[in-house]
Order: C-alpha cells, then structure tokens, then sequence
C-alpha cells in the first residue's frame, strides 16, 4: 500500500541500497534517487568515515534502514545494547520504519552472518512475534519483518512458508518487506508455486518491496545479489504490486556491483510494471 | 544446526562427513533437515556450512593483508581457520572478526612460526587500522585548552588512536600493500566459492628495526605516524591514566633534541592539532 501504518504513512517511490563504490560518484553527482536503503549494521559504530558519509547523504536524500542481525527467530532474549546502537541510529537518519529478516543465525552469543531459515510451527510463530513487538516498543519506529530465501526445509514444520510469514505478523501485527526475489529462490528450491506465496501475504501489510538478482547452479538457486532482475522476479513483483498498490521499492545488489548508473536504471525499470499496473486499475 | 553451520569444512572445502560423536553427519542432517528431490539433507546443509566459511574467510582475508602476505596464502588460510574456529564471531558486525587475533598468535605461536614476531607486529598494525577506521571521533581539545592544563590532570587520548612498540617496519610495508588492494564487497549473503583471491605479492627487505608508530584518524584518512621513543613512552603514560606531571617525568633519562620544554612543547601542539586529545580529568 501507497502509506499504511507499517511504512510510517509515506509514499516512497523505487531506490536503490547505499553502497560503498556509489558514495563518490552519490556525493559529487547528487543524482535524483527517490531514497536510499542502508544496512543499519554498517553504520553503528561509533564513528569514521561510514558516519560521515552517511550524515552527508542524509543532508539530501532519504534513507530506510534494513538490518541483518536482529534475528527476530531467535528464542534467546533481545540484546539491550544492540537495540541502543539502532535506537541511535534511528534517532540519526529518521528512518519512517525499520525492516529485519524473519530468520536466526546466532546461538550462545555466536554469530553465524547468516540468515537461517525458520521452523515453521507455531511455537516458532509466537516467539518470533514476541520479538518484534518488543523490537518495536523499544526502537519506536514501524517494524517490518522480510521473507528471506532458503536452501533447507524442516521436517518440524507445520506450514507453508507464507502461512507462517502471516501468523508471524499478525500475532506481531507489524508490516511485511516482501522481497519478491527471495520468493523466487525458495520456490525453485522448494517446489511450490510462487503466486501462492504473493497470492496468500496480507497485501494491506506490505510496506515495501525488495527485487534483486540471483545465481543459478545446477542443484539450487543462490541469492547472491549480484544480477540483475530476471523477468520471472519481475512478474512476481507485477503480482504483488497488483495487490498492495504503488509500494516502497528496493533493488538489492550487492556484490560485484556495477557503476550507479547501471544499478540505477535496473530499479528504475520497475516503473514499467507500476506504470501498467496502475493504467490495468483505472480500467477497471 | 548452528553447530554443523559453524562447524569447520574438510577437505577440498566440503562439510565434514562424520560428525562430532563419530555418527555421519548425513544422519545429523537427515534428523532435522527435509531432503528434495535434487539435494540430499547432507547437501542441503553443506549449502549454510561452506557459505559461513567462505564468508568468514573472506572478511579475515580482506582485514589482514599485511599478515597473508608475509605467511603466504596456504599458512595463512591454516591460521584463519583454526582461529575462526577457537574464536567464532561473538558480535553483530564481521568488523570485530580479528578482535583476538594478537591474543591467539601469542598463545600459539606455532601457527606463524618462524616468523612469529613479524606477524605479531603485522596483527597489531592491521587490527589498529581497523580500529582507527570507525572508533568514535570524541571533541578535541586544541592547543589554547591545553596552555593553561594543570600538571595533575589526566588528558584523554581519542578512542581511535593506537599506540605501537613494533619489532619491524611494517609500516610501509603494510602501506605498500594496501595501495593493490580493493574495495571490500558489501555484506552479500550468499557466497558460493571461495572468491577468487589476487595473489599478494611479498615485498623483500622488510626491516627488523624497533620502531614506535600511532595508528589514528585524521580527516577521514588512516594514518601511520612514526614516534620518537620520548614520545611514545609519553603517550603511552598518558593513555594509561597518568598525570601530565608523571608523564612528563618518564621522559628524564631520554635524549630529546633541542630545549627538552620546548620541544615537549611543540609536540602536544602538534598532537592537539592532529585531535588526538579529547578531554581531560582531575
């Protein structure tokens, strides 16, 4: 949806994510780019260049947070003092939500720099929902929580993939960054159909929307990031955006990421699809 | 499975195919993981192992250029792994990757033998790189703050600044290297290989020589400054909580050129304007 209360009631158009090659070419340019997408770990030390570069960016453009850590799945408790760090970092950039993954990837205190797959059972459902809703009373911003893409299934599971995704955010009732790409992969991985998966989200949850690029190997498909937008994503994003209306959309690339321009104009081709979808409604 | 992801890879870079209690790992991963049509529960687990590993690898591999080269890719690529595996990362960020590295090259120095003391020196340097990149920048005290500074107080040194006694100089060494190197890939979840690594060529006539360097930041660059011992030993007092007055007296007994007050003088001028002082207690 346009602005609903898990995007902060905005209206954000197609960006890109803030990436280290693009800051000089960002800073001397000042390109035209709706908003920029920042991964909240890589600016929440306490100082250097990231934060500069990034108050820089601030002083002309908009920003959304995305992190990699907050590991909603996880069932040991929330870590006071990380949430301090993204508190100050919301403070910072005034970011209109805050997205995370619906994942684990740390036991013990050690971190895998993964984002595990899930169980999906309802026990898994609500502690994962307790997570967030604590998550966004202490960060006091909109939480929205992302599909991620996945290699292995669970015998333990009880659901789709999607089921859980909605009772995760409707026991939450938080919003939803639906990452058709993610989709994608773990549909070739998974065997199932993937309009059943954008076809049964709360569309009036979904606050933005990732596509990306992926890798393809002989067994399985990889999200690497590091492609353009194949035509199956996009008529995955055509769908959700049939559904939730004109939404906040990010392209993801983020290895062997080419110029600005080229990254750039890859998201911008999501106007096609927004253009056509909005022309199929007015018809109707 | 945390434990089979952290797990170390065996040979040719694949998951280990007995598992800690000797069972075959296929059947550890069989018990909770659902195979598919393609991919066995074994293969599908392999898919998290080796990405944990070639992500971590690759992180260590872009912090210690300096240590690679001086120990070559194979022993280096040793080390890494036995590190990574007594000391798995305990913090959010792949930053902090190194953060015990010089505490486990001390322990085991059979890992860098027989060049021990060069990696210990290279360690150091390159961990005090990565923290003088985005430790916190705190307000600095310039040089009028310090004209009327009391001889009890205790002047703060920024939290980006680091202090070395090194054996070699590495200094140029690591910079030299560095000047071939590119920029780190954003955090991409996904690595399917090892990346494919620039072979790193070692510079002969690194020079066995103490020498004494502050790692620090000024104006968004790294910089390596070589100390005179009188200002190291300075320093060094200072960062550890002495008074200016007890400071100043671990220099007696040093050569210092010209008149040693004013000399002394225009050092903490010099350091103020770099902004390595940022505070100050009684």
């Amino acid at each position: 949806m346009p602005a609903n209360p898990f995007n902060g009631f905005t209206d954000y158009g197609i960006g890109i994510g803030l990436r280290v090659p693009h800051y000089e070419h960002i800073l001397s340019q000042r390109p035209a780019v709706d908003w920029f997408e920042i991964i909240s770990e890589n600016f929440m030390g306490d100082g250097g260049r990231p934060l500069k570069v990034l108050d820089q960016i601030l002083e002309q453009y908009r920003v959304v947070q995305h992190g990699v850590s907050m590991y909603f799945g996880s069932p040991e408790k929330l870590n006071r003092e990380h949430l301090k760090k993204i508190k100050r970092l919301v403070k910072r950039t005034r970011t209109p939500w805050l997205s995370d993954h619906l994942c684990w990837g740390s036991v013990d205190g050690r971190y895998t720099h993964d984002l595990l797959p899930m169980p999906y059972t309802f026990a898994a459902a609500k502690v994962t929902a307790q997570r967030i809703r604590e998550a966004r009373d202490f960060l006091e911003v909109p939480i929205c929580v992302e599909n991620v893409s996945s290699y292995a299934e669970f015998h333990v599971s009880e659901m789709t993939e999607w089921e859980f995704l909605n009772e995760v955010v409707e026991r939450a009732d938080c919003g939803i960054l639906l990452d058709v790409n993610n989709i994608y992969v773990s549909s070739r991985n998974h065997h199932f159909n993937p309009f059943d998966y954008v076809n049964g989200i709360p569309a009036s949850r979904v606050a933005q929307i990732h596509i990306a690029g992926h890798s393809k190997f002989q067994k399985y498909i990889l999200d690497t990031h590091d492609h353009p937008v194949i035509d199956p994503v996009w008529k995955l994003y055509e769908r959700a955006i049939q559904r939730t209306g004109r939404t906040a959309t990010l392209l993801e690339w983020d290895d062997r990421i080419p110029s600005f321009n080229e990254v750039h104009d890859e998201a911008l081709k999501a106007n096609q699809f927004l253009k056509r979808v909005e022309k199929e409604s007015a018809q109707t | 499975m945390a434990r089979a992801v952290m797990r170390p890879l065996g040979r040719g870079d694949r998951m280990q195919k007995k598992w800690l209690d000797g069972r075959p790992t296929r059947e550890i991963a069989e018990s909770f993981i659902k195979p598919n049509d393609r991919l066995t529960s074994f293969a599908r687990l392999e898919i998290y192992n080796r990405q944990y590993w070639f992500r971590i690898r690759d992180c260590f591999y872009e912090d210690y250029p300096g240590l690679r080269a001086i120990l070559g890719d194979q022993k280096f690529e040793r080390l890494a792994d036995e590190y990574l595996s007594k000391y798995p990362s305990q913090s959010y960020t792949l930053r902090n990757l190194g953060s015990r590295l010089v505490q486990f090259l001390r322990a085991a120095p059979r890992w860098t033998a027989p060049k021990t003391r060069l990696a210990l020196d290279l360690a150091r340097l390159e961990w005090a790189h990565i923290e003088a990149f985005d430790n916190e920048a705190r307000p600095s005290l310039s040089t009028r703050h310090l004209a009327g500074a009391a001889a009890k107080i205790r002047l703060k040194l920024q939290p980006h600044l680091t202090l070395l006694k090194l054996e070699n100089e590495v200094d140029d060494f690591l910079i030299e290297l560095k000047k071939n190197s590119g920029l780190r890939n954003e955090a991409s979840n996904a690595m399917e290989q090892n990346q494919r690594r620039k072979k790193t060529r070692v510079t002969r006539g690194l020079k066995r020589k103490i020498n004494f360097l502050a790692v620090h930041r000024y104006e968004d660059g790294i910089y390596y400054k070589r100390l005179e011992p009188g200002q190291f030993v300075l320093l060094s007092a200072l960062q550890a909580g002495a008074t200016l007055e007890r400071a100043c007296a671990r220099l007696a007994g040093l050569k210092i050129s010209g008149d040693p007050g004013e000399t002394v003088g225009q050092w903490f001028a010099h350091w103020s304007a770099l902004g390595w002082f940022c505070g100050w207690e009684q």
